[in-house]
């Protein structure tokens, strides 16, 4: 396969945040480092998994990726455009090609809405957004495979899956470039997972999408993924083709991660295998 | 062979109002002791509900409309109050869902893991304490003195889901329920919850009824199981058999919608419709039976 173009360049980003349980008086927050400089490329068409447990800055990359925080050091670009130190108003243009879809789309979802609005939003704020709205929400709703008589409906009208592909079709609506999920289908059933994966691969073949997937699963990674970044305390500590990376993990923290999901075959050694890490049993503070 | 030491009885539940809708249709299965026996299914199977009507906790909503929960010989569905009260949070205790809301914020540790010891068992003073810290030793907690003096904010979720699994092997009960102990804990950290309570349980020689979503978990540590679907037994049996070759069409196409991270392509299979259909009719016409004579 040719190298499609990248769509996200990210280089040696930075990202530090006050800390928000450090307070020295009545002073300003210390600082606190999020991301160590990271690097990361997202291509058109490719589908980027990030992956890492709670804490390890999984999230803070990706938002930091859709400038919805402002690093603090490298590069961040956008097709070919550097938008690292980029001002909202400058942002402007690349939102609507840049979009996000949430992990819990029953608190992402405005309950007050109707799906007409909540996947329209996005739409209204592109210059001439009556003309051709409602064909546009029709389109997006199909290709999210949902009926468009749904339109009119609320929020706790639909099912969790129903309200994961709204949460899709929003983010598809104003017909991005690169789109970010963050942890999509941890609350979902095994069943509505699937379906949900097999949209978004068929999404990122289809309109050449590039997704960040972020999630703590490996094994929903492994079964979506083209490429896959492993991330522990603001830091990738491994990166490569998925179907690499699952077969040879070339780092001990990657080994230890696989080593450590259960898997639906019954292997009697399982619980007693691998040292225990002693990170978890340590006192926060 | 030895008596179940838990044998739930063709027991049926449903919604008070509205239409009393079943939730639980004529659920039969029963827990050795010493063993652990898994609740899967998706949500909406009824696993938790089972859990909370063997611990006497559901919601006023739900109402019990036939069958029997005999624990240790005895109906806990037909016992007199005084003497559930001495069986639940005593000889049956529950590991919770989440570690971080079971814990009271506003309480140190030491004083939540004894609560059961103070109540039920009246101890006080350097006992109580001495009891707690050894509690703290078998969960592999170390500085188990610092530990009981810490607020639940203070320390991992990990350990805080430790600590609660102390606090249920306190009063050593011989039955445990344990709601998806594990759901939210990242997985390293899983896996060594998971050999705690497999290590505990079996040296207490503890019954475990293991309610999860997850057939990864239940592979590991369940001896048999129970798949559920609206309510209802599907299969049931050894869990290396059933997950090995599983005789319902339903529990197939669970493991095949379920990654995995040791095979490429798993998981985008999502449950065949008719597979769901033909369950649906199937629990449409049980809800007919037990609602009868309940």
């Amino acid at each position: 396969m040719a190298e499609a173009p990248a769509l996200i360049e990210a280089k040696d980003l930075a990202l530090e945040l006050p800390d928000m349980t450090a307070r020295r008086g009545l002073g300003p927050r210390p600082l606190a480092r999020i991301l160590h400089p990271v690097s990361l490329t997202v291509r058109r068409g490719e589908i980027v998994g990030i992956v890492g447990e709670s804490g390890s800055g999984k999230s803070s990359l990706g938002r930091t990726l859709l400038r919805l925080y402002r690093p603090t050091g490298g590069r961040l670009a956008f097709d070919g455009t550097d938008i690292t130190h980029a001002s909202e108003a400058e942002l402007r243009p690349f939102r609507r090609r840049m979009q996000m879809v949430f992990q819990d789309p029953q608190s992402s979802l405005n309950p007050r809405h109707r799906i007409r609005t909540i996947v329209g939003a996005g739409l209204d704020l592109a210059p001439g957004a009556a003309r051709g709205r409602e064909d546009a929400l029709v389109a997006a709703l199909e290709e999210v495979g949902l009926e468009p008589a749904l339109l009119d409906r609320f929020p706790h009208e639909l099912s969790g899956g129903q309200r994961q592909r709204v949460g899709i079709a929003r983010a598809i609506a104003t017909r991005p470039e690169f789109v970010l999920a963050d942890e999509i289908v941890s609350g979902l059933d095994v069943s509505t997972q699937a379906q949900v994966l097999t949209l978004l691969k068929t999404l990122a073949r289809d309109r050449r999408l590039a997704l960040a997937f972020i999630s703590h699963d490996l094994s929903v990674i492994r079964n979506l993924c083209d490429r896959v970044v492993v991330m522990r305390a603001g830091r990738i500590v491994e990166e490569g083709a998925c179907a690499t990376l699952f077969a040879q993990p070339a780092t001990p923290y990657t080994r230890q991660l696989l080593d450590a999901i259960p898997s639906p075959a019954p292997d009697p050694g399982w619980l007693t295998r691998g040292a225990v890490p002693p990170a978890s049993t340590a006192i926060v503070r | 062979m030895t008596d179940p030491l838990l044998a739930i009885d063709g027991l049926s539940a449903r919604l008070r109002k509205p239409l009393l809708r079943p939730l639980l249709r004529s659920v039969s299965l029963d827990v050795k002791a010493g063993e652990v026996h898994g609740l899967v299914g998706e949500s909406g199977a009824g696993k938790s509900t089972i859990g909370k009507a063997v611990l006497g906790i559901l919601p006023r909503a739900i109402e019990i409309c036939g069958g029997a929960i005999h624990f240790a010989g005895e109906d806990l569905l037909r016992l007199p109050h005084r003497r559930l009260d001495a069986i639940l949070g005593d000889e049956i205790a529950l590991i919770p869902q989440d570690p971080m809301t079971a814990l009271n914020p506003s309480r140190r540790i030491g004083d939540q893991l004894t609560d059961g010891l103070r109540l039920k068992r009246g101890m006080r003073g350097a006992a109580l304490h001495a009891r707690a810290v050894e509690l703290l030793a078998d969960v592999q907690i170390p500085e188990p003195e610092a530990v009981l003096k810490r607020y639940p904010h203070e320390i991992s979720g990990g350990m805080r889901q430790r600590i609660l699994i102390a606090a249920a092997f306190s009063l050593d009960p011989k039955l445990i329920l344990a709601d998806e102990p594990t759901t939210a804990l990242d997985v390293t950290v899983q896996k060594e919850v998971l050999r705690l309570i497999r290590r505990m349980q079996a040296a207490h020689g503890t019954g475990v009824v293991f309610v999860t979503h997850d057939l990864g978990v239940v592979a590991q540590i369940c001896d048999r199981l129970t798949v559920l679907y609206g309510g209802m037994v599907v299969e049931q049996g050894e869990t290396a058999t059933i997950l090995a070759s599983p005789a319902h069409a339903y529990t197939r196409a669970l493991l095949a919608a379920t990654p995995r991270h040791d095979q490429a392509g798993s998981g985008t299979t999502p449950i065949p419709p008719a597979v769901t259909a033909a369950l649906a009719t199937e629990v449409a016409c049980y809800g007919m039976g037990p609602a009868a004579h309940g």
